[in-house]
């Protein structure tokens, strides 16, 4: 490199105070533009609240709290309390609860601890599959196969060995909150799985590798150093798919049966709060029987928005205590 | 403590291996549904896709025969619209994320877009009901399209992030350093490198929303015939499974199993691409 004189250097500073600098107005504009849309997601949550909550204001008005504990649902009687729905969602989001959460974090730990390797990708593989299913194939499935092999099958034999309970009496019809339960089981058993998973694989191998030195076996190290570490995460996990479950629509809204009740017996037919919207939206003939849905909707979205703020919080907590990887 | 030697050894590696054996049974139990729901579909399905199924109107009620044409074509209408809305947003929303912002906005705006992937696919329906088909009165392709986009929005976003933060500083750097103005190196070098990663994410936002039915309900409607103009109701795949599912007629269930096969084989296949796409690549957005 040639070396520059004092002079020389001298001569260059003018000469680069002469240059005009690089616009900056590309820069400005692109990035206001990318921020406007990032912005999106906020203008969506206010849209959907603002709408739902504007949509439904005369009929909370109406109706005042007496919406949200009363079970009478007369459209033509004007007479519309969600209590039925509101059980419904939350029985049938129990229930698949109870059945996909054993299963899921069970799964995520043999992905993770136990599978032998080679068996691990194509599982997952699987189980993304599985999640891709459109909830309207599954309901189609559940209303042509699972429900005649339920009645059929484990119904009779659960009402045999617990039908003294109130949960397992009365007829057994097919379509029930039960089936309902299951169906949204199936459907939630996906994100709970990969979600746990994640939670899993980001617990430090620092506390598997210090469970084995103290001689602990396989499960016992997955039992103390993994999944009692990753506790809060799965919960986060856990909290994330009762979101998914309170929310699904169109599979539960075809095995569940669609009557506005609250019975004790699993075996009786339900409705949920997203299966009234789905069933009954269209035929809404009076203003009010509108507003009442809406009104539907915006317990549905407060509840869900809840949940999953909950849900978000719990993971993040848990991955900001855990992340070793560098942050970007 | 107590110490039982051998014996409490041999205890607890039969304990190991029985939780071994329980894991691995749910494991099965997971994705037993899946081989079930394809057997079935293959099943009661395959019988009824023939050439009339691609090409033929759906038949009147009584009449046997008919296909599911308008319906076929309808989803792919219905996913132009919705791609038109949600990709350019949810790409450049990800890119502010991934490359402009401070921390903290970035993390609030993260957290909403998360929320939002958990709002119920049926209150966007309500909610465009209220926005565009009271307002016009009317049914429309484009409301069930907008209903669509909207959900795809938080999907592209989360996915977009991801992928553009995976692409390597120095790439950045070099480009900057060659006086290529920031826009244009991240337009040309950033979103190029992650290219491939951006448009798996939008196919899988895609297949995701086509199956979708409960945003369609009240806003796409559904059509028996074809759609002339995106201002009327529109015809779906989702959408004629469902009603002719929940229909009493032999004839329309053996249609809907078959418009179930051919829905699942396209979103199938649009997740074998995705798998092709990001094959040999460790970072999958997902």
């Amino acid at each position: 490199m040639p070396a520059i004189t004092v002079e020389e250097a001298g001569a260059i500073q003018p000469t680069r105070a002469r240059m005009s600098p690089p616009s900056r107005f590309g820069d400005k504009a692109f990035e206001w533009l990318t921020l406007a849309m990032a912005f999106a997601v906020v203008v969506l949550i206010v849209l959907v609240g603002w709408e739902l909550w504007s949509g439904s204001v005369l009929a909370m008005k109406k109706f005042g709290v007496r919406f949200l504990v009363t079970s009478t649902w007369d459209p033509v009687a004007e007479e519309f309390g969600a209590l039925p729905f509101i059980y419904g969602t939350l029985v049938s989001s129990l229930i698949a609860l109870l059945i996909a959460v054993p299963l899921g974090i069970a799964t995520a730990a043999y992905l993770t601890e136990l599978a032998p390797l080679w068996i691990r990708q194509p599982l997952v593989s699987l189980i993304e599959m599985l999640a891709a299913i459109p909830s309207v194939i599954l309901g189609l499935w559940g209303i042509f196969v699972m429900i005649p092999w339920l009645r059929e099958y484990p119904f009779p034999w659960l009402q045999r060995v617990l039908g003294w309970t109130p949960f397992f009496s009365g007829p057994i019809y097919g379509p029930c909150m039960f089936a309902g339960g299951i169906i949204v089981a199936v459907m939630i058993l996906p994100i709970i799985t990969s979600v746990s998973r994640e939670i899993l694989r980001s617990v430090p191998d620092l506390q598997r590798e210090a469970a084995y030195a103290l001689g602990a076996t396989r499960w016992e190290a997955t039992r103390i150093a993994v999944l009692s570490y990753a506790k809060k995460g799965l919960f986060g996990a856990v909290i994330l798919g009762l979101g998914r479950a309170l929310g699904e629509t169109m599979a539960v809204t075809m095995v569940i049966g669609n009557t506005p009740q609250i019975a004790a017996s699993l075996f009786k037919p339900g409705y949920t709060l997203a299966s009234v919207l789905a069933n009954e939206f269209t035929e809404a003939t009076t203003d009010l029987y509108v507003q009442a849905l809406t009104g539907i909707g915006l317990v549905l979205f407060a509840i869900t928005i809840l949940v999953n703020l909950l849900a978000q919080l719990l993971l993040r907590t848990f991955t900001a205590a855990s992340d070793t990887r560098a942050v970007q | 403590m107590r110490f039982e030697g051998k014996h409490n050894h041999t205890w607890r590696k039969i304990k190991s291996a029985l939780a071994c054996t329980i894991a691995f049974v749910s494991a099965i139990l997971v994705i037993l549904p899946l081989g079930l729901v394809f057997f079935y579909l293959l099943v009661n399905g395959i019988g009824s896709v023939n050439w009339d199924f691609f090409t033929k109107l759906p038949a009147p009620v009584g009449a046997v025969g008919g296909g599911m044409a308008n319906a076929i074509v309808g989803t792919l209408v219905l996913l132009a619209i919705a791609g038109v809305i949600g990709i350019p947003v949810g790409v450049l929303g990800g890119v502010y994320l991934a490359e402009y912002g401070s921390a903290r906005i970035n993390s609030v705006l993260r957290f909403l877009a998360d929320v939002l992937n958990g709002v119920p696919s049926i209150t966007w329906g309500v909610v465009v009901y209220g926005l565009i088909v009271l307002r016009f009165k009317s049914f429309s392709a484009l409301a069930g399209g907008l209903a669509l986009g909207l959900i795809m929005i938080p999907l592209i976003l989360r996915t977009t992030e991801e992928v553009i933060l995976l692409v390597p500083n120095g790439y950045r750097e070099a480009s900057l350093a060659l006086g290529v103005s920031r826009w244009q190196t991240i337009v040309h070098i950033v979103m190029k490198t992650a290219s491939r990663g951006i448009i798996t994410g939008i196919l899988l936002a895609l297949a995701r929303v086509g199956g979708e039915t409960a945003p369609l309900l009240f806003t796409a409607f559904g059509n028996r015939f074809w759609n002339h103009s995106l201002t009327e109701p529109i015809a779906a795949l989702p959408l004629q499974v469902f009603t002719y599912a929940i229909s009493p007629y032999d004839d329309w269930h053996r249609q809907a199993w078959a418009g179930a096969l051919v829905l699942v084989t396209g979103v199938f296949c649009v997740n074998v691409l995705v798998r092709i796409l990001t094959r040999g690549r460790g970072a999958s957005p997902l």
